[in-house]
């Protein structure tokens, strides 16, 4: 073979040559920029006007932004020192910052107590959302309710204790009882419970005033405050009036399901406005008279459905996709409804459903913002009403839907991130 | 749950209502059903006894009586002295216009939203990203307050169009952007304007005739028909050819300053604008998600299956992945057009007359009838929920795969 390339060839390499570098415009930010931004022609146009774009948002943006002034008490101090030169007045938020996020009537010096209430949350919520964190946080997760009650709206530590105490007395019955029967360890420790609350209650009346903070009415409630308090506690306790309504929706006791279905489709059809409507000026017709229970209640009441109908709707799809397999595997093995649920076939279908769960959660959050259209003060109304309608910040437009907007924004896009992460977390199939 | 156990010997005794799974769901449905009726005769009981403390009844009449209001933004004639049941008609009117305009530009909004988010172009995908994000995270009330705030704060006042020093003018002389809304030119409708209308109609019916004819000749023969130049001729020359042999019945009124205000033209009022807006783009950020999201879930191996049989991209996108990405994006952009009407209920905090408005709100004020005017308002936007949910489910069965 040599010989014959010796006498065919005149020339062949008998070295390897050195490696060179791929050319400048294959590698390294050159070859990503004209493969990402100017690969065709069609789109190099598309990326000038996007980049066209962008430059007219930002140089409307940041000089309203970054020549803001944030120290005058009214509009007309702010328009002299801005004196013709591009820039909000941010002063709007420093200046009314209290309103903004407790509303008109929340006691001034009692500012602390919801700012604790509301960083008292995330330490509650931690060992329910993440799994590293330590199990023993978990006791401030079960005390939350009643400390951010007595926090939030004050009067005797003792209510919220007498709580707390019937709710330990009805789960220690409940854990008794659960061993022998689910429905007689829930319906024992729930009467347990009613009883308890109501003898505490009798006991408690009279000492209104051990460790008790000034007492705020739920009417006083406002600004950014009221629509965390809503969605908090909305959320939470749609989720179990859901998963109750998603398995009566597929349990095969038609009286049962007929009940769910006409509910579950009832609430789905109507706008949320509609039930708020409801909850401010038709539910008292539905009372016992002289009832006379505050707004807020009601428009809890009246979320909580509304939401538990959406969840209940996301749980029955995770019910649904459990594998047939799931249902038969846990009948054979002896356990009844109640057990099988519990143990092998809820904790599944939750699982399927938490993006859908969390989206509920996200659009409810931002549904508590209609609240102002039935003139209750959240933040939204705290804005169109007593802070733009001031004299001081009439025409203050942009800083102060800015601001709402930036702070529903932190919120939702928050949670649908830890929704994302959580999902990854979860993800026990190989991919 | 669907157990049974072995059948028992013995007569029926009382405890086996309780212990026993074929009579045990029985018990269950009976005190179901006894706790619904219990609940139903308690709020029946104190509507009764509320009513009739307050010395009220239950009654439809006021729908008859003049409803004492005006609205500006009215689909079908009306004044302050039409019933309240006109008034009430109006609000669905005006509900289904701006659910109806909304759903058209939150689907294109979307699509395209969508189909950018999936794009090569770094730049554009971001920039997307960033509109769904930020759209979808912010509540439309707010998004609606701060449109309606740029209709009305922003855009200039109608005197501001007026005299030699105008410090703003009309858009080719037919549109006029103002605080109270946007002017734009109105057809007239003048004597034989309806047979060219049925001309165009006729027309499209005849396009459609047209390629129908062409596909099926494809697939007969095999000889392919030009569709796209001899479609554009149906729709346009016949319609136009009789628009000048009846003499130009159709015109334009263009709107024009007079006095304080703008006659003439078609107003299209501040409240419109910004909830068709806000609805649009709100929606529209979920809808690109959904489109996202359908694009996706068509496998690439379907892709290069038809890029190996020889298909050209534009027939990869129409014949392979559109028919089974539709399968995937349409019964959740069902839903969001569901929203979209739902939503459409926030109109009230813009002053936009709809249903809400009118029957939900100064209705119901004017003449105290809360019970009624709630339980027609719920039932309007149920029937529209539960009509298009049954279209949906059709739907659903016709493009279900069949699976053998």
């Amino acid at each position: 073979m040599s010989d014959t390339h010796a006498a065919s060839v005149p020339y062949v390499r008998e070295s390897m040559l050195p490696q060179v570098e791929p050319p400048a415009t294959a590698k390294g930010p050159v070859k990503w920029v004209h493969q990402s931004l100017f690969s065709s022609i069609p789109y190099t146009i598309l990326t000038l006007v996007a980049l066209y774009v962008i430059f007219v948002i930002l140089s409307g943006f940041l000089p309203w932004l970054l020549g803001g002034v944030w120290n005058t008490g009214n509009i007309r101090e702010c328009r002299e020192v801005l004196d013709g030169a591009q820039g909000g007045c941010f002063s709007v938020l420093t200046d009314r910052w209290n309103q903004l996020l407790f509303g008109i009537a929340y006691p001034q010096d009692g500012y602390w107590r919801p700012t604790m209430a509301f960083i008292l949350l995330f330490v509650a919520a931690a060992p329910v959302l993440f799994g590293s964190v330590p199990r023993q946080l978990l006791i401030v997760t079960v005390l939350y309710p009643f400390l951010a009650f007595w926090l939030i709206w004050g009067g005797s530590i003792l209510v919220p204790l007498a709580a707390l105490l019937s709710f330990a007395i009805g789960y220690v019955v409940y854990s008794r009882l659960v061993k022998s029967s689910f429905a007689g360890g829930l319906f024992g420790g729930i009467a347990v419970g009613v009883v308890v609350w109501f003898v505490a209650g009798l006991m408690t009346s009279n000492l209104t005033d051990v460790l008790a903070l000034e007492e705020v009415a739920s009417r006083n409630m406002g600004g950014f405050m009221l629509n965390m308090i809503l969605g908090v506690i909305c959320v939470s306790l749609s989720l179990p009036l859901g998963i109750v309504l998603a398995l009566g929706r597929q349990s095969n006791l038609p009286i049962i399901r007929l009940i769910c279905v006409v509910f579950i489709e009832f609430i789905r059809g109507v706008p949320l406005i509609t039930l708020l409507f409801v909850a401010n000026v038709v539910l008292a017709y539905f009372l016992p008279p002289g009832t006379n229970f505050d707004l807020i209640l009601r428009v809890i009441i009246m979320i909580t459905m509304f939401a538990s109908a959406y969840i209940a709707e996301v749980i029955r799809g995770g019910l649904a996709a459990l594998p047939r397999g799931q249902y038969e595997a846990a009948d054979s093995l002896g356990l009844d409804y109640a057990q099988a649920m519990r143990l092998i076939i809820l904790p599944q279908a939750l699982k399927i459903s938490i993006p859908g769960i969390v989206n509920v959660a996200v659009g409810l959050f931002k549904d508590t913002t209609l609240v102002s259209i039935i003139s209750m003060f959240d933040l939204v109304g705290m804005i169109r009403g007593p802070i733009l309608a001031s004299t001081d910040w009439n025409g203050v437009y942009w800083e102060l839907w800015g601001f709402a907007a930036l702070l529903f924004f932190v919120v939702c896009y928050g949670i649908s991130q830890y929704s994302q992460w959580l999902e990854r977390q979860l993800q026990t199939d190989h991919h | 749950m669907t157990t049974m156990s072995d059948p028992q010997q013995g007569s029926f005794r009382l405890s086996m209502l309780l212990n026993d799974t074929r009579y045990r769901s029985y018990t269950f449905q009976f005190i179901a059903l006894l706790l619904l009726i219990a609940l139903m005769a308690f709020l029946g009981i104190n509507l009764v006894r509320n009513l009739a403390e307050a010395g009220l009844n239950i009654s439809y009449s006021f729908l008859y009586v003049p409803a004492g209001y005006d609205i500006n933004q009215t689909l079908i004639d009306y004044n302050s002295q039409s019933t309240n049941l006109r008034a009430a008609v109006v609000g669905i009117l005006n509900t289904l216009l701006v659910a109806f305009l909304a759903c058209i530009t939150a689907t294109v909004l979307g699509v395209i939203a969508g189909v950018a988010r999936l794009s090569k172009n770094w730049l554009v995908s971001k920039m997307m990203s960033v509109y769904v994000e930020i759209f979808r995270n912010i509540p439309v009330l707010i998004w609606i307050l701060m449109i309606y705030t740029l209709m009305t704060a922003v855009l200039p006042a109608p005197n501001a169009f007026r005299g030699d020093n105008a410090t703003s003018s009309m858009l080719l002389d037919a549109f006029a952007f103002t605080n109270r809304g946007i002017y734009i030119p109105a057809p007239v409708w003048g004597p034989g304007s309806m047979i060219v209308v049925a001309t165009f109609v006729l027309s499209i019916i005849a396009a459609i005739i047209y390629r129908k004819y062409a596909v099926s000749l494809l697939f007969r023969t095999g000889k392919l028909l030009p569709t796209g130049w001899p479609t554009l001729a149906i729709l346009l020359v016949p319609t136009i050819l009789v628009f000048f042999v009846m003499g130009s019945p159709v015109g334009l009124d263009y709107p024009a300053l007079k006095g304080f205000n703008f006659q003439g033209g078609l107003q299209i009022g501040a409240p419109l604008i910004a909830l068709w807006l806000a609805l649009s783009v709100y929606t529209g950020a979920f809808i690109a998600e959904n489109v996202r999201a359908g694009i996706q879930a068509v496998s690439k191996g379907q892709t290069e299956a038809a890029a190996s049989l020889g298909l050209r991209p534009k027939r990869i996108m129409n014949l392979v992945v559109l028919p089974q990405a539709l399968r995937v994006i349409i019964p959740p952009l069902i839903s969001q057009y569901l929203n979209i009407t739902k939503n459409s209920s926030l109109a009230i905090a813009v002053g936009y007359a709809d249903i809400t408005a009118t029957l939900g709100g100064i209705t119901l004020n004017q003449t105290g009838r809360a019970i009624e005017c709630v339980l027609l308002l719920m039932l309007f936007y149920l029937t529209i929920s539960l009509s298009i949910s049954a279209i949906m489910n059709v739907y659903n069965n016709s493009v279900s795969l069949k699976e053998r």
